[in-house]
Parts: C-alpha cells; structure tokens; sequence
C-alpha cells in the first residue's frame, strides 16, 4: 500500500515536471515565433492544471506521512517531493511572467534580434529535465551537474541586461520594450535556480547530506 | 460508489447497568478495511462483538437498536446465530488454535456445516492455508499439532480456519497484540489481500496499524463515536477536538 502511494506520488510529480517544462518552452516559443495562440494556451489551460496539481501532490504527501510513517530514504524523499512541488510551481509562475511579458511585446517591434535569450531558455531547460532525472534516477553526479550550469545561465543573463542597457540608453523609446525582454531574462535565470534546487534536493534524497549554501565547494 | 455492507442503527449496549455504548451509528463499506480505534476501555471490542452477535452470551447484557448485514436486522427473532455466524467470521487477539492438528483446525468449521467428501474437504483446507498465505509454511505437516506452529503462524492458522467457510465478513479483534512486527507485517500484508473478497472490520488500539491498513477508520470514546471516515481524511485533518487530541497522544 505505502509502496504503490509512493510510485503514485513519484509519477504525479514527474508528470507536473513536463508539464512545467513545456510551459517554459512555450513561452519563449510564443516570444520568437509571436504566437498568440500559445499564450492563450498557457494562461488558460497549462497554469491552471499546474495549479491543480500542486494541490494533488502536497495533498497526497501529507496523507503518505500520517498514514505510514515513512522513515530513512523514504522520508527524504518525500521530504524532497514537497519541496521540489514547490520549486515546479514556481517556474510554472515563470513561464507565465514570460507569457504575460510576451503578450505585452507582440504588437510592437522587436528591439533587437533575439540570440542569447533562446539560449538561455535552453539551457535552462535542459536543467529542469536533468534535475528531475537526479531525482527520480538518484544519480547524484548529474545532479551535480546541473548545479555548475546554473552558473552559464547566469553569465547570460548579465550580458543580456547589458546589451540591453546599451539598446536603451542609444535609444530611450526602447526601454519599455527592453526592460520587458530584461524581465524575461530574469524569469529564465529565477528558473534555473530552481532547477539548482532541484538538483539539491535530489542529492539529498540519495544521500542525506545538504549541499545548498556553499555552491562554491562544488 | 461505496456499497455498505453493515448499518449500525441507533446502537446502546449495556453490561448490567453500564452503558458501554452509546448510541452508535456508522455504516461500514463492504470489501474494504474498516478500522475501530481509541483508548482502552472505549467500547470497541464491545462494537466488534455486536457485529456478529457474540455478546449474546455475556450475562446481565443487554442491546437496543439495530446492526442490519445485507439488509437484514441480525438481531431479529427469526436469524439463526450459528448462519450469522457462518458469515461473520472472527479472529481473536490472542491466536486460538484447537488442540488438533492443522488440518483438523482448519476442516473443524467445515465439518459441522456437513462437509464430509474427503477430497472436497483437503482442497478446501488446502485453499484455505493458501489463502490466509500458510501454505508453503505447514504443507509437509499438516497433520502435526496447530500448537508447534509460532504465534504468528498459528495466527494465521485461524485465519485459514475462519476464511475456510466462506464467509462474507471476518471481524479482526487486535489480531496482532501478541505478534513481533515480522509477523504483523505478515498480517497486515494478509489483510490487504482478504479485502478483495471479504468485509474487515478490525479493532486495534495501535494507531499505526489503522493508519497502514485501513480504508475507513471509526473513532470510539467512552462508548461515542466520535469520528467515522475515510482513514485519509482523519489521519490528516480530524474534524473532531477529540480525534486530533487523541491521534496526537493527548489523551488515550
């Protein structure tokens, strides 16, 4: 019974993380494809199921607690499956900024050619996937690893704020526009910390230790 | 949809002048877990004994109200105890083997409902070992003595003893008081099985053990029932002050 609830558990919040994946996805595809129809689609459709899930999962964590108790791993995991809920529906906010932000930046002219940003969403992508690969492969090593690529993501994000700042500054009646793609630039970066928590938590999953608040030793 | 199996209408027993239950009314699902819990003396063991009439024979008590089974009051004149019984089957806290050999433990329930085809009765004891998963354990002796069997097996044993006339409900008073926590797992195990084909109703005063195996759990206090519902629901989020208090190990 504990067992079949904990895989239960374990395939909701994997299901959540694609979902949650694909938000991110799509909002950046809405941004370079100025799609419409792909904002409507997160704001009325994806947010909401993200939500409802949410809800799902802390719910049947809690009830896996009080009816068994669970020790060692299986209370690390579990442990780890609420907070790793939490940092899902967050970047599930993200995306939705992202949309919002897109949907602000359709109807005018692009300021600029976009370049790095597609990069980092991609980057920032592949390390939401692989964070949930540590967690449900409790592989340790990758989870390191998407760790240090945080670290690539947020080399982006400051070039693109000032590649940004030198478009604004030149010309001042593309600040509303820029600062728009700025905040987009944020979302992603606020997203791959999220997947670093991920990761963290991942590790501690596998083997107890806690290795967020000194990434430098990594 | 949840079909009840059980209906306890407006239930007061009495010992002697004690009012030991107190108006009591719950529906219990059938092919499912239902827990009775709550702190010594609370009545449950009493509730359980109604389910199958096995109060009758305790001197000085006394029941008013009705515990309907398929629609039937089986308090009504008309109701054969030894049928009720047939149907409602019990295992007690303390294993209960007969003095017999396993076999025979197991055949005794058959045979005074006129079982008599020797073939027909091995492949019911044999399904019925198998079914309370004590098979593989006793098959090279079978006709050893039940009491060379351990606890757990020998509770088990009883198991295979109350399943073996098919009942449609077994009645579980503390089942795994006197048992290491191997063998109540054993058990437990056991349970969730028996719930495809069988009613469960089990008394228990560990809390973990309601918890772990029960679909609906019953909250008795002072002879009141508390709280009835889904073992998720009050495990989590108890409506009643009582309930949270006791499930947090303030009282009990």
């Amino acid at each position: 019974m504990f067992e079949e609830r904990l895989t239960e558990l374990k395939e909701k919040l994997l299901l959540q993380a694609s979902q949650v994946e694909e938000m991110v996805s799509k909002s950046i595809k809405a941004l370079l494809e100025r799609d419409e129809s792909i904002i409507t689609e997160i704001l009325e459709r994806d947010e909401i199921r993200v939500n409802e899930r949410e809800v799902e999962i802390e719910d049947l964590a809690l009830t896996i607690l009080a009816r068994y108790q669970p020790e060692a791993s299986y209370l690390r995991t579990i442990m780890a499956v609420i907070k790793i809920n939490n940092d899902l529906e967050r970047i599930g906010d993200h995306a939705v900024n992202i949309a919002e932000h897109a949907m602000y930046l359709l109807p005018r002219p692009m300021v600029k050619p976009l370049i790095d940003l597609p990069r980092m969403a991609e980057i920032a992508g592949v390390m939401l996937k692989e964070s949930l690969d540590a967690f449900s492969q409790g592989d340790e090593n990758l989870a390191i690893r998407v760790c240090r690529k945080d670290e690539v993501v947020d080399g982006l994000y400051d070039q693109i704020v000032r590649e940004l700042l030198t478009y604004m500054i030149g010309d001042p009646s593309t600040i509303e526009r820029a600062l728009k793609l700025i905040l987009v630039a944020r979302d992603l970066e606020r997203i791959a910390d999220l997947a670093t928590n991920i990761a963290e938590e991942s590790v501690y999953t596998v083997t107890g230790d806690i290795i967020r608040h000194h990434r430098s030793d990594k | 949809m949840v079909k009840d199996k059980i209906t306890i209408i407006n239930l007061n027993f009495w010992y002697g002048k004690k009012l030991v239950l107190k108006n009591i009314n719950f529906s219990i699902p059938a092919k499912m877990i239902t827990a009775i819990m709550g702190p010594s003396g609370c009545g449950k063991s009493t509730l359980l004994r109604c389910l199958n009439r096995m109060n009758d024979l305790i001197d000085g008590a006394r029941l008013t109200g009705k515990v309907i089974i398929d629609g039937q009051d089986i308090y009504a004149r008309s109701v054969d105890v030894y049928e009720l019984r047939k149907k409602v089957g019990m295992v007690f806290q303390k294993p209960n083997p007969f003095p017999k050999s396993i076999f025979e433990n197991v055949a005794y329930g058959l045979k005074i409902h006129g079982l008599r085809d020797k073939n027909m009765l091995y492949t019911k004891v044999e399904q019925a070992l198998r079914d309370a998963h004590l098979y593989d354990e006793v098959k090279e002796r079978l006709h050893g003595p039940a009491l060379e069997l351990s606890g757990g097996q020998q509770q088990r044993l009883c198991i295979a003893r109350a399943i073996a006339v098919k009942p449609d409900i077994l009645l579980f008073d503390e089942p795994c008081a006197s048992l290491d926590p191997i063998a109540t797992a054993k058990i437990e195990k056991l349970l969730e099985v028996l719930k495809k084909d069988y009613t469960i109703v089990i008394v228990t005063h560990n809390l973990q053990q309601a918890a772990r195996v029960a679909d609906y759990t019953a909250f008795l206090m002072l002879g009141e029932l508390v709280e009835f519902g889904p073992t998720d629901r009050i495990f989590k989020s108890p409506r009643d002050q009582r309930t949270e208090n006791y499930l947090t190990g303030r009282i009990g």
